[in-house]
């Protein structure tokens, strides 16, 4: 459901994707390495993190070879990994262990990866394991959590004279009308070129403190009329723009150059993920910039007078059906999950239950913020999905929101009211095509 | 000497049974067609199958849907409007023909620094178009390169959000696309004026014929060829605009021209079918387009003397 592409992946991606088609190992029938066989030999796991896979990843692979000894575990870093590896699965090669792209429809994941045991079972063990799981089936395990909200420069907003998060809207657009007028910096920062963290106004669900609402989410013909979800997250960034909170340029924005821009203040606040933060932090030390001034807030809503903020897996990891070591390629995911320390060492929610929480978001929950875990929609499972394709609202993505963002700056013709009303016309109608 | 005019046949060539006759030719074509056919034709008849099913590009199975696709192409506004963005190039396309005949021309006779010049017109083709997007990304930021140089010109109240205002941007866009094929079309432009005969110069010099006359009387009529070739480029060129406002705005801001749409449709969407059935339009237009312009432009052996 959620299509999180970039997390910490974003970081400077200088290292080479390999070239597709060296996938070398992963080949073999499908059946010769069945769950039960040994855990010896060598494998391919895929990742996005071009940046780690020749300094971290080797390191755990190391770990990991001296505790089953004989195995081998070779990265292959894809840059592009959502297009690249989607089609690497329609070629039937593609490495033993690797990140689920987003493309996968929840109920194409038995066509490409193998099942790792029922929903219930892992539940117990595992959070997110439902994100990724169809007909009781697990078929990927997080390998860290994120939590969503803003990244804010504290120093900003307290120089604007707010010092804790707003609690509604209203209260939140006052507060980047002040920091516009007492200080120089952006108030808000779109990265509205990049386009992709537009698609974190579709990660604040939570905020409405229902678990049944990835459920009746696609069962309701119109989500942005007022006083629901999308009315309310689109709606607010529709009024950040329209009050113009947000960059001169938004079509020259750049998601790399914004870290070190939040970092010394000239941005106040940006939309993402809590993986954002060390980021963040590291572009404020290497810009000479306190690392303290940043900080994570909630989303500006309170449901019942209490902040909720939806924690959610990022890329789930899978075992490949074609591969060739399928003992070794599991031994490896469960310990990569478990043991490998991954997700600490990301600042991320790690996947096992009781582990407990990053020192960033700790103080993020301590400020009164309730961490929901959504539960994935089950009768109505991949149905938000197949309206996303029919009626091309990429919900998760930015093409509608660009196109939002400019309506609200006068770019383009429209008000929020009838480009809200169309929207809720277009899904509408591929709602009843795909519902019926 | 007569006995050479007619050699007797050698006895054995009779002798021999007739040939099974061997088609040759087959075996030199072979890797030509097999090449030609595994990538073009094929994928081509892939295309329009896909564009008659609804498919998502991963799922074993596709839905046979008949004309569907096409009827959506066609009605939907959001598929068919994107078609409008294409006039912005094809205007522009005019001015870059007009520029590189300009300067074909031109270089084409002696003119001091002629090879430099030749060299500084051709380079922006040769390079990348990725790179040329960053490079012309960087020059339309606010306070970038281009409005530095304006203020510098003392017209720096002209300054504007070259890609944020909608007004501009997609002339912002075309020009940056101008920039970069002018380099093409002079190089063809040139290469045809150079196989004109150096002769029939000398001889209109002497007929006391100026640069215009030459250029009216031999050297546009000498190239018409060409000038046709560069009108189906430019006019499918701008049907199938992509790289540069891909890159540049990603489609945003009313940019989004026919095949970014047909790409973000494919791949962001998973409609690889409606994807399809976009580009066998597209195909089908640019064919249709040429087709007319060949018949109002006909392909007459091209005589100077």
């Amino acid at each position: 459901m959620t299509t999180r592409r970039h997390w910490l992946g974003l970081g400077l991606a200088t290292t080479l994707a390999l070239a597709a088609g060296c996938t070398g190992g992963a080949g073999g029938s499908d059946d010769d390495g069945g769950a039960g066989g040994e855990v010896t030999g060598e494998i391919t796991v895929l990742t996005n993190r071009t940046d780690l896979a020749e300094t971290a990843l080797p390191a755990y692979a190391k770990e990991f070879e001296a505790k089953y000894p004989g195995t081998k575990v070779r990265f292959e870093a894809v840059t592009n990994y959502e297009g690249d590896v989607t089609a690497q699965l329609s070629s039937g090669d593609y490495g033993d262990v690797l990140l689920i792209p987003n493309t996968v429809a929840v109920d194409q994941l038995g066509q490409f990866f193998e099942p790792l045991g029922s929903t219930e079972e892992l539940k117990a063990k595992y959070r997110f394991v439902d994100e990724k799981a169809f007909d009781g089936q697990v078929y990927g395990l997080s390998i860290g959590g994120v939590a969503n909200g803003f990244v804010v420069n504290k120093r900003i907003w307290q120089q604007a004279g707010i010092t804790a998060p707003p609690s509604t809207p209203e209260a939140f657009l006052a507060g980047l009308t002040k920091i516009k007028q007492s200080t120089g910096a952006v108030p808000f920062y779109t990265n509205y070129k990049d386009g992709w963290p537009l698609g974190f106004f579709n990660s604040q669900r939570a905020i409405l403190a229902d678990p049944a609402i990835n459920d009746k989410f696609p069962a309701d013909p119109a989500p942005w009329q007022p006083g629901k979800i999308e009315y309310i997250t689109d709606g607010l960034l529709f009024d950040i723009v329209h009050n113009g909170l947000i960059e001169k340029d938004p079509l020259t924005t750049n998601w790399e150059g914004s870290k070190p821009m939040i970092a010394t203040g000239k941005v106040a606040t940006m939309l993402l993920g809590s993986w954002a933060v060390p980021q963040m932090k590291a572009a404020a030390t290497a810009a000479g910039a306190d690392p303290d001034d940043i900080a994570f807030w909630p989303f500006p809503y309170q449901t019942g007078g209490t902040f909720h903020a939806r924690i959610e897996g990022d890329y789930k990891a899978a075992v490949s059906r074609s591969s060739g070591n399928k003992a070794t390629a599991r031994a490896w995911l469960d310990w990569f999950v478990n043991e490998s320390g991954f997700a600490g060492d990301q600042e991320a929610i790690p996947p096992a239950v009781g582990q407990p929480l990053p020192a960033g978001l700790q103080a993020f929950q301590d400020t009164g913020v309730e961490l929901v875990e959504l539960p994935a929609a089950t009768t109505n499972a991949g149905k938000e999905d197949e309206i996303i394709k029919e009626s091309e609202i990429d919900l998760a993505g930015h093409i509608y929101r660009q196109k939002l963002v400019d309506i609200a700056r006068g770019a383009a013709k429209g008000t929020k009211d009838s480009y809200f009303a169309d929207l809720n016309k277009r899904w509408g109608d591929a709602h009843s095509r795909v519902m019926r | 000497m007569t006995a050479l005019l007619s050699p007797p046949r050698p006895e054995v060539a009779t002798k021999r049974p007739p040939r099974k006759k061997i088609p040759v030719h087959w075996f030199y074509l072979a890797p030509a067609l097999i090449l030609l056919i595994t990538f073009t034709y094929v994928p081509v008849g892939n295309m329009v199958w896909y564009s008659f099913h609804k498919w998502d590009g991963l799922s074993p199975a596709m839905d046979p849907v008949g004309w569907d696709n096409y009827v959506r192409v066609f009605t939907d506004e959001r598929y068919w409007r994107v078609f409008l963005i294409s006039l912005y190039y094809f205007v522009a396309s005019f001015a870059q023909i007009a520029i590189a005949l300009y300067f074909a021309v031109i270089l084409s006779f002696s003119t001091r620094f002629r090879n430099l010049f030749k060299g500084i017109l051709f380079f922006p083709y040769l390079l990348n178009g990725v790179a040329v997007g960053f490079v012309f990304l960087y020059l339309f930021q606010p306070g970038g390169t281009l409005d530095s140089v304006l203020r510098l010109a003392g017209l720096g109240e002209h300054a504007r959000l070259w890609l944020g205002d909608p007004d501009v941007a997609n002339i912002a866009l075309a020009g940056t696309s101008v920039w970069r094929f002018t380099g093409l079309s002079f190089v063809l432009f040139l290469g045809a004026i150079q196989s004109i005969p150096g002769e029939i110069y000398e001889a209109a010099d002497l007929d006391g014929a100026n640069r215009w006359h030459q250029f009216r009387y031999i050297i546009a009529p000498g190239i018409r060829r060409i000038i046709s070739l560069s009108f189906i480029l430019a006019i499918s060129g701008s049907l199938a605009v992509f790289e540069i406002p891909f890159i540049m705005t990603g489609g945003a801001n009313g940019t989004r021209t026919f095949v970014i749409q047909a790409y973000e449709t494919a791949f962001q969407f998973r409609q690889i079918g409606l994807a399809s059935s976009m580009a066998v339009v597209l195909l089908l237009l640019v064919l249709l387009i040429t087709w007319i312009q060949r018949r109002l432009v006909p392909d007459d052996e091209v005589s100077l003397s």
